[in-house]
């Protein structure tokens, strides 16, 4: 649902209107789960998270002022929420991710410098889905460091705004920028590794 | 210069290009990496696989779904919309 369409359903919610209760809760309660499935990596807690940010919804609308800022209001809860479930997260422990890490490998090949990367130009947009991708894609996310784990579900899979992300997270916007790039580069990292690695339809599959 | 030698430019170019990606880097920021991407294969080659990177987050839906809401779960929460429909009418003029 796009967030044109969620600002029309909180004004709909407001007005009673039939099915808007049902159409709400259906739609922010995967949504909530789906980020707090991956930030406490427990299934009963992001059902928990769920409902307990659907009932702070209902019991503090009258707090929203403004419909459209919907997604970050509800994220700013779920996140709160997600917090208090913190006692058994299952991830990595929250190390910095350093950016010369991150940066490829180079290798001398032909007398030219060339780094090392898998070839992303032949994964054609529409297969950016298929499933391999998709559990690598989980696989990588989950794997970050929690700090960069909320920064790139927010900005880059819910796709709030730094500022939105900024104030849900209680950050500033530059460290927003900074920890956001940083989750980028080690995402793509992952996918990289997985791209070199296996055969990938549309791809080559030299493995390095 | 080898174009393709590990350079200055290439390091500072991997610093900004999520901002370059999210267009939040300022004008003269951005044709300075225009500039570098143009002389330089590998970037150019780095910068379209963190563009996928972020497209691939964009269109990512999850594979995990909560299990249907149970009925006790929907009525506390169709209560709790009950109340807010009350208060906001209290609250109106």
């Amino acid at each position: 649902m796009e967030r044109e369409d969620e600002i029309e359903l909180a004004r709909q919610l407001i007005a009673e209107e039939p099915k808007a209760f049902d159409r709400f809760v259906e739609h922010f309660r995967a949504k909530i789960f789906h980020y707090s499935w991956l930030m406490c990596g427990h299934r009963e807690d992001a059902e928990e998270v769920a409902q307990e940010t659907l009932l702070k919804v209902f019991e503090n609308f009258g707090q929203l002022h403004e419909p459209e800022r919907i997604r970050p209001w509800v994220f700013r809860i779920a996140k709160n929420a997600c917090l208090m479930k913190r006692r058994k997260s299952v991830f990595a422990p929250n190390a910095e991710l350093s950016l010369d890490e991150l940066m490829p490998a180079r290798e001398q090949r032909g007398g030219q410098f060339k780094i090392q990367i898998a070839d992303w130009s032949r994964i054609p947009e529409d297969q950016l889905l298929q499933s391999e991708l998709k559990d690598s894609l989980e696989t990588a996310i989950g794997e970050l460091p929690e700090v960069y784990r909320s920064v790139i579900l927010l900005r880059d899979v819910e796709e709030l705004s730094t500022k939105e992300a900024a104030q849900i997270l209680d950050l500033s916007e530059d460290v927003v920028k900074t920890r956001l790039h940083r989750a980028r580069l080690a995402v793509r990292k992952k996918l990289d590794e997985h791209l070199r690695g296996a055969t990938v339809p549309g791809g080559r599959s030299e493995g390095g | 210069m080898d174009p393709h030698q590990p350079s200055e430019r290439c390091k500072e170019t991997f610093a900004v290009l999520s901002d370059y990606l999210n267009l939040d880097l300022p004008p003269e920021a951005c044709r300075e990496v225009e500039a570098h991407l143009e002389g330089c294969s590998p970037c150019v080659e780095f910068a379209e696989s963190l563009r996928k990177t972020v497209e691939l987050c964009r269109r990512y839906k999850p594979t995990e779904l909560p299990l249907p809401l149970g009925d006790s779960a929907r009525e506390q929460l169709r209560e709790a919309y009950q109340r807010m429909l009350t208060a906001s009418k209290t609250a109106r003029p």
